[in-house]
C-alpha cells in the first residue's frame, strides 16, 4: 500500500496540550518537518519560553531545554558557544519575546547569532489567561484591557518584525501567518529559508508566525482564523523584510 | 611552580582558564572589570569563548544555555549584579545544571558603593531566588585560596549538578599577592561532551533518547519530590563541602568569626590582642554554606565571648548564634558600606566587648 | 623583618607602578608580599594610593594601620598622610610638586626633585623611577639586581627601547 501521509518524526506521538484551534500546533509540524526534511533532528537543540509553549519540549522530538521568562536567545547565544556546528532555535510567544525579553532578542539580532527564533505572535498573553501583550491590537480586549488597548493608556502594538530588520545582522526576517493550506505552505518555505541562512552562518534568522488564540480571544476557531487575516494582518503585514543571498 | 604576582581579578580568570572552562558570559560591573577583560583576550587563546552580555539576565542565561548543553562556565558580577542573576541561578539549581558564579562584592544595599563589602551574606547563603534551593558558597581569604577554590569549584559544581558561588569583595579583586598557579586542564572536546555529561542537550545524534532540561513541574506531588532530591543533595553537600579554618582556639578568651577580608585584619587584630596580653582566636569559615557549625565544638572551656566580625550590619551573626547554641555570649564588630575598619578599631570594639560581658 | 609601605600620588605618576615593583622584586626573592591599591571611579588625575607590605612570614592583613615607609608624589599626598607615619620611620617627598617641608621631626624625610630630575633626563615620566632608586637606597627592602630584572621584564618588546632610560632614572639616587 502507498504511503500517502506519515506524522513527521519530529514530533513525539503524543497529543498536544494546546486549545482546540491554537496555532502552536501548525507552527510546532511545520518547524519540525522542516528539521527532519534537512536530516537536520539530530543535531538541532531547541529552547522553549514561558508561555503555553513551554510544553513545547514534550512535543518537539529533539533536545531542548526550557527558559527563563524572555531569556531564550540569550540561552540559545549560550548554547551556540559551545556547539558552533548545531542547529539551534528558540521558540518564543509574544510575551515572552515582544515585552519581558525585548532586550535579550534585540542584542541576539544585533550580535548576528547564529540561530533562528520563530516567533509566535497571537496579540495575547495565553498562558496567564489573556492579559494585554506589547502585540494587542488597538481596540483589543484582554482581561487587563476590558473595553480594549487605548493607545492613551499602552501605546501603539509592537511590531517586531520592522524593529529587527532595523539591525544589520539580523539578516532574515519574514512574518508569515497560519491561516489557511497556502499560508501554511508560505511559512515552511520561510522557516527552510531561514534555516539555510543559518546553516550558512550568515547572521541571526526570525521568522514570526501570527497565530490564533480562539480561547482568549473569545471566538470560535475558524471565526479566530478569519480574525488573524483581517485584522492582525492589517496591522502586522505578512511578508519579507530582510534576506541575504546564499 | 614559581609564584607570580597577580592582581586577584586576573587571578582568579586565569584560574578558571586553567579548570578548563569552555565559556565566559559577564557584563561590566566594578569592582570586578579587570575579570570579563583578561577573559576577553586570554580565553580565546585557550579555546574558549567570552561574550560580553547586554545584562546580567543574560549573562546568567547564557551561562545556564552553555551549561545545560554540557560547556564548563564561569560568570562573574559584583553585589547589585549578582541580584540581577539571582532568579537564573534558581532556575539553574532546578534544572540542576552545573556552573560556577563569581561575586566581587561592595557596598550596598541598591546601587550602594564600590569599595569592600560583604553585605551580600545573605543574599549569598540564602539566595535572593525564589524557591526551595541552594548553593554551596565558598569565601576565601586570599588571592591564592581563590584561586584554588575556582579551579576545584567546576568539579564541585559538576558532581552535584548545582551552581557554586564563590564570594570574594573588592579588596581582593584589586590586591595582589604572589600566586602559583595551577596546571591547564584542558576544554572538553565538543565531541567528548555526551560522554562526560550524558544529560547534556547536545543534539540526539550524540547520545540515546532525547535530552531535555527544564524546571517546570505542574503537578505539585511531582515537583515536591523533585525538590526532595534536591535536598538530599545538600544534605550531602552539608556532609562534604563545610570548610573551616580555626586558628588559636585554645587558651583563647574571645574568638572572632570572620571570613574574607574581615578575617585578615581579624587575624592581625588576635596579634596585636596578643601583644597587649588578652588571648584571641578565630573561627574563619571558608563555606557560608554550608555553615561551618561543627567548627563551634572546637571552643576552648576559656573562651566566655565569640565575635561576628563583618562588612555589613551584622548578617552572619544570626548563623554564628545559630552555631554556638547559647554556649557563650556572642557580639558583633561591623563596619559597612564599604568602610573596612583598621585592625586597632577592631582592637579596641574587642577591649570594649569583653569589658561588657565580664 | 616586616616593611609596610605607602606610597600616594595622582594617577599617571607611576605610583601604583612603583609599590608594584617593589612587590614583584621582593617576591622573587623569596619574601611575603601583598599589594592594595585604592581603588575609584576616576581614571586619570584622581588620588592613586597603594599598600606595599613585605614580610619574611606569611602576611595576616593587607591593610596598615601606620607606615614603616611613606612615599608621596603631591602636596595634597604630604598633607593626608605624614600623620600615618610610624615614629622614627621613614617619608620620602618628591620635592619636585611638593612646595612645603614635613611638619613632623620624630621621622626620617628625604626629599628628592624627581621630576626636576627626570625631565634632566629627558623624560618626565622617569620621576617614579628616580623615586624607586632612592627608596630602594634608603630601605634596602629589595636588592638592586632583583629590580634591574623586574625592570628588564616591564621593558620588554615594543617597551624595550624605554628600558636604558629607566634604568638610568632608577641609578639616580640607588647608589
Amino acid at each position: 500500500m502507498k504511503t500517502v501521509f506519515a506524522p513527521t518524526s519530529g514530533m513525539t506521538p503524543v497529543d498536544t496540550s494546546y486549545c482546540p484551534g491554537c496555532s502552536h500546533g501548525i507552527a510546532h509540524r511545520i518547524i519540525m518537518e522542516c528539521l527532519e526534511e534537512r536530516g537536520a533532528l539530530g543535531r538541532a537543540i531547541g529552547v522553549v519560553p514561558i508561555g503555553c509553549a513551554i510544553n513545547a519540549h514534550h512535543f518537539m522530538n529533539v533536545d531542548m531545554c526550557e527558559s527563563t521568562h524572555g531569556r531564550a536567545p540569550a540561552i540559545a547565544a549560550g548554547i551556540r558557544r559551545v556547539h558552533p556546528d548545531k542547529l539551534v532555535f528558540t521558540y518564543q510567544g509574544d510575551g515572552d519575546l515582544a515585552s519581558i525579553g525585548a532586550a535579550e532578542i534585540v542584542h541576539a539580532a544585533h550580535r548576528g547569532e547564529k540561530f533562528t527564533t520563530f516567533f509566535i505572535n497571537n496579540a495575547i498573553y495565553g498562558m496567564t489567561g489573556g492579559q494585554m501583550a506589547p502585540t494587542t491590537l488597538i481596540g483589543q480586549r484582554a482581561t487587563t484591557a476590558v473595553d480594549g488597548r487605548t493607545v492613551e493608556q499602552a501605546g501603539m502594538p509592537l511590531r517586531v518584525c520592522e524593529m529587527l530588520a532595523t539591525i544589520d545582522m539580523a539578516v532574515f526576517v519574514e512574518r508569515v501567518m497560519l491561516t489557511n493550506p497556502a499560508q501554511v505552505r508560505r511559512a515552511k518555505a520561510a522557516v527552510h529559508k531561514a534555516l539555510d541562512i543559518q546553516e550558512a552562518r550568515k547572521g541571526f534568522t526570525f521568522v514570526e508566525f501570527l497565530s490564533a488564540c480562539p480561547t482568549n480571544w473569545g471566538y470560535a476557531p475558524v471565526d479566530a482564523l478569519k480574525w488573524v487575516e483581517e485584522k492582525m494582518a492589517a496591522y502586522y503585514p505578512v511578508k519579507n523584510f530582510r534576506t541575504v543571498e546564499l | 611552580m614559581s609564584k607570580v604576582l597577580m592582581k586577584g581579578n586576573e587571578a582568579f580568570a586565569e584560574a578558571a582558564i586553567r579548570a578548563g572552562c569552555k565559556c565566559y558570559f559577564g557584563y561590566p560591573i566594578t569592582p570586578q572589570n579587570e575579570i570579563p577583560e583578561y577573559m576577553s583576550h586570554e580565553l580565546p587563546k585557550a579555546g574558549g569563548a567570552f561574550l560580553q552580555a547586554e545584562s546580567e539576565l543574560a549573562a546568567v542565561n547564557m551561562a545556564y544555555g552553555a551549561a545545560a548543553s554540557g560547556g564548563r562556565v564561569f560568570i562573574s558580577t559584583s553585589s547589585p549584579g549578582l541580584a540581577l542573576m539571582q532568579e537564573g541561578l534558581g532556575f539553574i539549581c532546578s534544572a540542576e545544571v552545573p556552573l560556577v558564579a563569581l561575586n566581587v562584592s561592595r557596598g550596598g544595599p541598591g546601587v550602594g558603593g564600590i569599595q569592600p563589602g560583604q553585605a551580600d551574606y545573605i543574599q549569598v547563603t540564602r539566595g535572593g531566588y525564589n524557591g526551595d534551593a541552594k548553593i554551596p558558597v565558598f569565601a576565601p581569604a586570599g588571592i591564592q585560596e581563590c584561586v584554588d577554590l575556582i579551579y576545584e569549584c567546576f568539579d564541585i559544581a559538576e558532581e552535584y549538578r548545582n551552581p557554586v558561588l564563590i564570594l570574594a569583595d573588592g579588596m581582593m579583586g584589586q590586591m595582589m599577592e604572589p600566586v602559583e598557579l595551577p596546571p591547564h586542564k584542558g576544554i572538553t572536546p565538543v565531541d567528548k561532551i555526551s560522554q562526560e555529561k550524558p544529560w547534556a542537550i547536545t543534539g540526539t545524534d550524540s547520545h540515546e533518547g532525547r535530552n531535555v532540561i527544564y524546571s517546570l513541574r505542574m503537578q505539585p506531588e511531582v515537583l515536591e519530590k523533585h525538590v526532595e532530591k534536591l535536598f538530599e543533595k545538600y544534605a550531602r553537600a552539608e556532609k562534604e563541602l563545610t570548610r573551616w579554618n580555626s586558628l588559636s582556639l585554645k587558651d583563647a578568651e574571645v574568638v572572632f568569626v570572620a571570613f574574607g577580608t574581615m578575617s585578615r585584619l581579624c587575624a592581625e587584630a588576635i596579634e596585636l590582642l596578643g601583644e597587649r596580653g588578652i588571648k584571641a582566636g578565630m573561627i574563619r569559615p571558608i563555606s557560608l554554606w554550608p555553615f561551618p557549625d561543627k567548627a563551634f565544638d572546637e571552643l576552648d572551656k576559656s573562651t566566655r565571648l565569640v565575635i561576628s566580625a563583618e562588612l555589613n550590619m551584622g548578617q552572619m551573626l544570626y548563623d554564628v548564634k545559630n552555631a554556638v547554641q547559647g554556649r557563650v555570649e556572642v557580639g558583633l564588630i561591623n563596619r559597612t558600606g564599604g568602610v573596612v575598619p583598621s585592625s586597632l578599631e577592631i582592637v579596641e570594639r574587642t577591649l570594649k566587648l569583653l569589658e561588657e560581658t565580664k | 623583618m616586616k616593611y609596610k609601605m605607602f606610597f600616594a600620588g595622582s594617577g599617571g605618576q607611576g605610583t601604583l607602578a612603583m609599590g608594584q615593583m617593589i612587590a614583584k622584586a621582593a617576591m622573587h626573592e623569596g619574601k611575603e608580599v601583598t599589594w592594595l591599591p585604592s581603588y575609584g571611579p576616576e581614571m586619570r588625575g584622581g588620588t592613586a594610593n597603594c599598600t606595599v607590605v613585605v614580610s619574611d612570614k606569611p602576611i595576616s592583613c593587607p591593610l596598615i594601620n601606620e607606615a614603616d615607609v611613606l612615599v608621596v608624589m603631591n602636596l595634597p599626598s604630604l598633607l593626608k598622610f605624614e600623620k600615618m607615619v610610624t615614629p622614627g620611620g621613614l617619608l620620602i617627598i618628591n620635592s619636585s610638586l611638593v612646595p612645603e617641608k614635613a611638619s613632623r621631626d620624630d621621622i626620617r624625610v628625604l626629599e628628592i626633585p624627581a621630576n626636576e630630575k627626570a625631565t634632566e633626563l629627558g623624560n618626565d615620566k622617569a620621576a617614579n623611577m628616580i623615586m624607586l632608586g632612592a627608596i630602594i637606597r634608603e630601605t634596602s627592602v629589595v636588592r638592586p639586581e632583583t629590580v634591574y630584572d623586574e625592570l628588564a621584564v616591564m621593558f620588554t618588546g615594543r617597551k624595550e627601547k624605554f628600558l636604558p632610560m629607566n634604568r638610568k632614572a632608577l641609578d639616580l639616587y640607588l647608589h
